[in-house]
């Protein structure tokens, strides 16, 4: 039998990324007994994901601060499911934990939006975020040609990760327009710290073609990616590359929050100020409430574990910072919202669910995910929709199902371990 | 908005509505099937697709055999993503009395022209290799199958419309009665019969109505081709399925033809919400980890719930509501609404077309519990 393991927290949080670092680290400071839960190996979350070798130095310096305030790491951990109110089941390798906690903090992150084109799923075709991290975990990429395509702030930051570990970076696609793109640029002299890095990308990207309006049509190969065909600016045009990195901007990761019965507003986690949710004691942080970047992150967990923690003053004297960092928020979403055309990118028999090899053309006849899912098993594979479901959003304008446990694929003898447990003691 | 020419207006587009779509317009009747979502979006979406003889009652054999042979006529003309195997049912004898309900069984069946083949431990162990050792044996019920029952609802319907029949999906009745149906959106439809099949739901169109709600979960795993063979069920399920009040579980997995397994089951009464409820959840997996620890490490993907319609003695009710001469019911399937809905279509439509039906149909007509009451 599996082993069982329980513990219990002033404040447990959800997520290693900024948002939950900067949670558990305030939360702790104030003599709370605190707990932090990542799905990774090592904490950092998407943006200072440690390579194989090396913690991302600001994890580090974060991790120096949760030895500190003696918070208790659960890495490789993953939340799956509430047993009851108070209680989150999750699952390692080789055990099982039953966290009880107090007050909650849901850092739950964000992942990358895929939308289906003929050829997406085609060897060598990754997200942007997906090569990013094989690359940090040692795929080589010296002297490969890589196209970087899809919308949104990160293609630039790949770009320039994959071009400093010596790819030959072919060309950014970007699906916004220009004009879109100067109106956010202007809004960013309100914001000196996000010039600055967006300067500092600028050096590190110099010379890479960037072209708005600009979409992958199809990735061609017969074994692999050979070479994709692009719309530029409305004209065609084809690339040979050895590899696609192409992500449509980000997808919160609210499921666990929409478990737990917070209220999801289009799409996003609603909170206060204070980071509260609509469920007493719970608390979200960080992407899930907006796609808003690392800054934004950081000031929200900041506020959701100070406010977890009792220390409410604290909290409200980072209520300027949170108001501007928002405002950059929506800037973003604005910026890099989806272009219709790309509804037809998917032809007829363009694979949707990669999990089940569900066509377009199979989705089609249907006027909802739950029909669609019964009759054809879009959505009912390992990744649970999370690709396929932001995708037939968009093209179809479905609603999204309600979710259901375990939110990540979990080992049988987890999900019925409370009964052991039960009487066992 | 009124009289569209409907001889008849079926209320829930789950399996049992759209097997009785599909029996009406096969025998030449103008037929308009209505659901408030798709095509088997309730139980019918939850349910195992065990099609299954069962025998807790003689009308229940009656029923549940009638329809078996139904599914296996109808096999041919199945589509692939209707996913019938003839797999068979195990039932599964943990100790020596429950060996001795084998034996009762397997004669029953065979009084009843029932191929069975009772199993001993041995045999038992070679036919599914993963469950645990030391169980006392089993019996086969080779004709036994299962199906994936959206699916199955969706080609009855289409069956249905082939011949004429008008589906109608996204919106909801609010009241059935004397001949016609009012949608929530202030349509009317006419027709001279009525059928309410609206599942678990159906006491809200026909107050009254002893239907209740018996909420089930399942589990499904990842793929793990040929780990199992037939569906499986302990026959402690019985002595479990007949406690009316308390809640409980039994072994009972299922094979996919995807590889997936299928794990059930559990029945809650007063149990009204969705959600999936962590302590029978857990009970009913270690139930299931009991007589196939492998199991216990198999990834599971997804979880669920679902509401059986049930009724006082277990039997479905199918017939007419009396009160309303328009109006039949049918409804009340319980768990086994996947395996009657073929039988349910026939002797519906025989009733009301006058048909000679092929079974005794007293067992299930509404009236039954209301006499019952009269004698008492
Ligand atoms: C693939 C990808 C790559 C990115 N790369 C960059 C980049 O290079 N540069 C940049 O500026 N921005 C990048 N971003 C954006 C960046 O993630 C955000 O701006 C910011 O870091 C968000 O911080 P966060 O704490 O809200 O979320 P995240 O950093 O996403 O952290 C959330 C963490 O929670 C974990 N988690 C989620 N659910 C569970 C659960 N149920 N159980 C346990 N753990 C769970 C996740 O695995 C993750 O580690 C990237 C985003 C993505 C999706
Ligand atoms: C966990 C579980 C396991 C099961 N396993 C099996 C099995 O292995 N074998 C088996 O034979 N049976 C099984 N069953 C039972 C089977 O699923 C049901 O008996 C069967 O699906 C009932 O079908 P139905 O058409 O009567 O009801 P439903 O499928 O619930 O259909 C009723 C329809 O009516 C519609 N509706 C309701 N109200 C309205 C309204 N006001 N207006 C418009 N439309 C309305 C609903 O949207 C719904 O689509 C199981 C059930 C459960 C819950």
């Amino acid at each position: 039998m599996a082993k069982f393991d329980r513990a219990r927290f002033d404040v447990l949080v959800i997520g290693g990324g900024p948002a939950g670092l900067a949670a558990a680290s305030r939360a702790g400071q104030h003599g709370a007994t605190v707990g932090i839960v990542d799905d990774n190996p090592k904490l950092g979350g998407q943006i200072w994901r440690a390579t194989c070798e090396q913690e991302h130095p600001q994890t580090a310096r974060w991790s120096e601060q949760l030895r500190r305030a003696n918070v208790t790491v659960f890495a490789g951990t993953r939340v799956l499911h509430q047993i009851e109110p108070g209680v989150l089941l999750a699952e390692q390798m080789q055990s099982a934990h039953e966290l009880r906690y107090d007050k909650l903090v849901l850092a739950t992150g964000a992942r990358e939006r895929f939308l289906p084109f003929p050829g997406w799923t085609l060897p060598n075709v990754f997200g942007a975020g997906g090569l990013q991290a094989m690359v940090k975990c040692g795929l080589p990429v010296i002297g490969k040609r890589v196209l970087v395509a899809g919308s949104g702030p990160l293609l630039l930051a790949v770009a320039a990760y994959l071009r400093n570990c010596g790819a030959r970076i072919l060309m950014i696609c970007e699906q916004t327009s220009a004009r879109a793109l100067a109106q956010f640029g202007l809004s960013l002299w309100r914001e000196p710290a996000k010039l600055a890095q967006a300067f500092r990308l600028k050096k590190d990207l110099a010379g890479i073609p960037f072209a708005t309006r600009s979409w992958p049509v199809e990735a061609h190969g017969s074994e692999a990616l050979e070479s994709v065909a692009i719309s530029r600016g409305g004209k065609g045009e084809a690339i040979a590359c050895d590899y696609l990195a192409c992500g449509f901007h980000l997808i919160p990761n609210t499921e666990l929050a929409a478990l737990l019965g917070c209220t999801i507003e289009n799409g996003y986690v609603s909170v206060s100020d204070l980071q509260e949710t609509s469920v007493p004691g719970v608390f979200c942080a960080g992407e899930p409430t907006g796609i808003g970047g690392v800054e934004l992150a950081l000031i929200e967990g900041q506020i959701a574990g100070l406010v977890a923690a009792g220390q409410i003053a604290d909290a409200r004297q980072l209520s300027r910072q949170r108001r501007k960092a928002l405002c950059f928020a929506r800037g973003l979403e604005q910026t890099f919202k989806l272009n219709p055309e790309l509804q037809k990118l998917a032809k007829a028999e363009t694979i949707v669910c990669r999990c089940e090899d569900v066509t377009y053309s199979r989705l089609r006849p249907y006027h909802s995910w739950t029909a669609a899912k019964l009759q054809t098993r879009c959505g009912m594979g390992a990744c649970q929709g999370r690709v396929c479901g932001p995708a037939t959003q968009f093209l179809f304008k479905w609603n999204p199902d309600s979710v259901r446990p375990p939110i990540f694929p979990a080992r049988v003898e987890s999900l019925a371990l409370r009964a052991t447990a039960a009487t066992n003691s | 908005m009124s009289d569209d020419g409907y001889e008849v207006a079926i209320v829930g587009a789950g399996i049992v509505g759209a097997a009785c779509a599909d029996e009406f317009a096969r025998r030449g009747l103008r037929v308009i099937l209505i659901d408030r979502e798709a095509v088997g979006s309730g139980a019918t979406a939850a349910g195992m697709g065990h099609i299954v003889v069962m025998d807790d009652s003689d009308a229940q054999f009656a029923l549940t055999h009638y329809s078996q042979r139904l599914w296996q006529s109808l096999r041919p003309e199945l589509p692939e993503d209707v996913e019938y195997d003839q797999c068979g049912t195990i039932w599964v004898a943990a100790d020596e009395e429950e060996m001795a309900e084998v034996r009762r069984k397997a004669d029953y069946y065979s009084e009843r022209n029932l191929v069975t083949d009772v199993l001993d431990e041995a045999q038992l162990k070679t036919l599914e290799p993963n469950l645990r050792p030391a169980l006392a044996g089993g019996l086969l019920v080779p004709d036994d199958g299962v199906l994936y029952p959206p699916c199955a609802a969706r080609v009855l319907a289409e069956r249905a419309q082939q011949h004429g029949a008008k589906l109608q999906l996204g919106c909801a009745v609010e009241r059935m009665e004397q001949g016609c149906v009012q949608m929530s959106d202030g349509h009317e439809i006419r027709a001279e019969f009525l059928v309410n099949a609206a599942g678990a739901v159906a006491p809200a169109l026909t107050p009254g109505l002893e239907v209740k709600k018996r909420k089930g979960h399942l589990v499904i795993t990842d793929r793990y081709p040929k780990f199992l063979r037939h569906q499986l069920v302990e026959l402690g399920y019985l002595k479990n399925a007949h406690a009316v009040t308390a809640d409980s579980v039994a072994f009972n997995v299922q094979p996919r033809r995807t590889g997936q397994i299928l794990i059930g089951s559990s029945r809650q009464y007063g149990a009204e919400d969705k959600e999936v409820d962590h302590d029978i959840l857990s009970r009913m997996l270690q139930r299931s980890q009991e007589y196939m620890p492998a199991l216990g490490s198999m990834s599971a993907m997804r979880t669920w719930t679902g509401f059986r319609a049930a009724t006082p003695d277990k039997l479905p009710l199918i017939g007419p509501w009396p009160g309303d001469k328009s109006l039949f019911l049918a409804t009340g399937h319980e768990g086994l609404g996947i395996t009657t809905s073929l039988g349910t279509a026939r002797i519906l439509v025989d009733q009301i077309t006058g048909a000679q039906p092929e079974i005794p149909i007293e067992p299930y007509l509404p009236s039954r519990n209301a006499k019952e009451q009269v004698h008492a």
